[in-house]
């Protein structure tokens, strides 16, 4: 017998007798209930406290101004997913590689993500932010691609990430996350909420463990 | 049982300074979690929920994994399963072999802690780098994670500035949180664009979509695996959820029973790999489906390794994670340990005051000090328990005894309270007879703490 047959068999023979699951409805309304008063109000609230922020803007125009009086556009390299942001980041990411012949390739004639190293600042978007807890849903095709190989190492590779985010995609509970996603087949989905952070010394927070030192959500209104 | 917990506990208390703030660091962080529960007029609820959906998940393993697994193949994952802690390992050696390499990063998993992953790979010629910051100085230092959630939890900052001098050239004599975390952020870095394997746990496994999540604050999971060819997620049968829309339960719960943080940095929902990725995962067993067959103790596979039941816990917090000398330390690991090996762990459920707080804070609502106590019943019967039982009350003496406890200072009132959140007094708690209790004031709770206040 194999090791799977096995272990499934151990456990039909000791498992409890069958209980039924948990309706979720009543929860999820009572929690909905709670936190849907100003969802904007309190996603901002909610993820300054985790260490990220947010700036609410009402143009495009406003984020590229943004970009440039707080990062070192033209100097360290600015990536983004959103076309709208050309005027400070680069979105044609495979040219920004200085020297192509020293381009790693994988076995399938993929750019590897390694070459997102330099990355200073990333700026992508996300399907809906969650008030209760000031984090952002993102999946793999929202993250942007080189060669068609899509990179799910964008978000955590940079010192900085920034998300823009429209003001309507707000839900206030992760119940209301879960049904907003539905039974979507993504590939591979996250939910970030803050800069990367550890405090694993003594309790002391520190910002950028091993992904980006700052989040910023830029909420377009 | 030749280093047992009383011993061990004794040995971190001849360091009064650092078990006090051992103490009150791991109080502040329960406090933090009270606060994060306060948030959420709901909460009762949500823990209700939470132990329901376990609870059926206990009932239906089998055709849940059934389920998982097809739904997983169906993805493009390899899923592999695993009867104990050595066939665990040499799967994870095969495939490293199979790949060609001698290296692999890994981010935390308390599974691959309780298979000592890290020793087996080392005897085979692998290196393996913990990525998890107080993983990495607990590796560094040659040690294992005290705790599940704060691995390093029992070092204090100046003696990691020294093992840092050491291995990443920071300064002599630097004991900055800021400056060492950014040398360790530096050295890691390395690390992620270098290896070609990938290591992850798995916080949650879902059936119904074959899919995984893994919750960091660090972003380390996710560095290893999107920048390697192979992740390899290992996880214990009982990490099963059945829907996704259970995940909006759990991942409500778990960072802020943990932390108090409304939810972890990143959660990943893994479901499948990357264009040219390969992605395994291993289904272990190692002891569940025996813990399963446990009427009385079959419930602490709820767990959900938050790591609230050792925050809160008077003796965890006085006798250090590494006192319980076993993978999971704490009021559930007393509870997981002996199941593994009665004789070798008979000591660990009587680690406890049964004072009942650990049940009260788990976001799962296990009935932690309940099984404790029947896990002594157990012993008892076993003949396992006498000298456990005997040296319990040394230990508890050690680790709850001699810091001033009676004396009537300002901190008494929080002292007690965190002290003793609540205790029992029974047969089967012998800590409780032997000690001479404080007598009860007078007064009410409130107007005692006020007086004696400064
Ligand atoms: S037993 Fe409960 S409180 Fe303890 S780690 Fe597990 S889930 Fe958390």
């Amino acid at each position: 017998m194999t090791t799977r047959d096995k272990i499934l068999q151990a456990v039909r023979q000791n498992k409890p007798e069958s209980t039924p699951l948990p309706d979720l409805a009543d929860l999820a309304r009572r929690a909905h209930d709670h936190f849907s008063d100003d969802v904007v109000h309190r996603f901002g609230s909610t993820l300054s406290g985790i260490g990220g922020q947010v700036v609410p803007v009402t143009s495009w125009a406003e984020i590229e101004t943004y970009v440039q009086q707080y990062f070192t556009v033209g100097k360290h390299r600015i990536i983004t997913t959103l076309p709208q942001l050309a005027g400070v980041a680069s979105t044609v990411w495979k040219s920004d590689i200085v020297d192509e012949s020293v381009v790693v390739v994988d076995a399938l004639g993929a750019l590897l993500p390694h070459t997102l190293a330099d990355v200073e600042l990333a700026i992508i978007t996300a399907h809906f932010g969650v008030a209760e807890n000031g984090s952002v849903w993102v999946t793999e095709p929202l993250l942007g691609s080189i060669q068609n190989k899509p990179l799910r190492a964008v978000p955590f590779i940079p010192q900085h990430l920034a998300v823009v985010l429209s003001a309507e995609d707000l839900v206030p509970t992760m119940h209301d996350a879960y049904k907003r996603i539905g039974s979507e087949n993504y590939t591979f989905g996250v939910f970030i909420a803050g800069p990367s952070k550890t405090a694993d010394i003594e309790q002391s927070l520190v910002l950028g463990a091993h992904g980006p030192k700052t989040m910023t959500v830029f909420l377009l209104d | 049982m030749t280093q047992a917990h009383p011993e061990l506990a004794e040995r971190f208390n001849l360091d009064e300074e650092r078990v006090n703030w051992h103490d009150e660091t791991l109080w502040f962080v329960r406090q933090k979690r009270d606060k994060a529960a306060h948030t959420l007029p709901e909460w009762e609820d949500l823990r209700e929920t939470a132990s329901q959906i376990k609870h059926n998940v206990l009932g239906n393993l089998d055709t849940y994994l059934a389920e998982f697994e097809a739904n997983a193949l169906a993805n493009g994952v390899q899923v592999h399963w695993a009867a104990d802690a050595a066939e665990h390992n040499r799967i994870v050696l095969d495939i490293l072999r199979e790949n060609k390499v001698d290296r692999m990063v890994k981010s935390k998993s308390m599974l691959t802690e309780e298979c000592h992953l890290n020793d087996y790979l080392g005897e085979q010629g692998i290196d393996v780098i913990d990525s998890d910051l107080g993983e990495r100085i607990v590796q560094l230092a040659g040690e294992t994670p005290s705790h599940i959630v704060l691995p390093c939890i029992h070092w204090k900052k100046e003696e990691i500035g020294v093992l840092f001098h050491k291995y990443m050239g920071t300064d002599e004599g630097c004991a900055d949180p800021q400056i060492l975390t950014g040398a360790a952020r530096l050295h890691l870095r390395d690390t992620f664009l270098t290896r070609r394997v990938a290591l992850t746990g798995v916080n949650f496994a879902i059936a119904e979509t074959g899919e995984f999540v893994v919750c960091t604050n660090e972003g380390n999971a996710d560095m290893g695996v999107h920048l390697a060819d192979v992740h390899i997620a290992s996880m214990g049968i009982e990490k099963i959820i059945p829907r996704r829309e259970h995940l909006g339960v759990f991942l409500r719960l778990l960072a802020r029973s943990a932390t108090g943080q409304p939810i972890t940095t990143y959660s990943s929902h893994f479901r499948q790999p990357r264009a040219g990725q390969t992605m395994h995962l291993i289904l272990v067993d190692n002891g569940r489906t025996v813990q399963l067959g446990r009427e009385d103790f079959r419930n602490s596979l709820k767990c959900i390794r938050c790591g609230a039941c050792m925050n809160t816990c008077p003796v965890y917090r006085r006798s250090g994670g590494h006192s319980y000398h076993s993978a999971i330390s704490g009021p559930i690991g007393s509870i997981l340990a002996p199941n593994l090996d009665m004789k070798k762990h008979a000591d660990l459920p009587f680690a406890s005051t049964l004072c009942g707080s650990c049940t009260n804070v788990c976001p799962v609502k296990i009935d932690i000090h309940q099984q404790l106590y029947k896990w002594r019943q157990v012993l008892m019967q076993e003949g396992e328990a006498t000298t456990a039982k005997t040296v319990s009350m040394q230990a508890m003496n050690t680790v709850l005894s001699n810091h001033g406890l009676y004396a009537v200072s300002g901190r008494i009132g929080r002292t007690l309270m965190r002290w003793f959140p609540g205790l029992v007094n029974n047969k089967l708690n012998p800590w409780y007879k032997h000690r001479n209790m404080p007598e009860a004031p007078k007064e009410s709770f409130g107007d005692w703490y006020a007086k004696n206040r400064k």
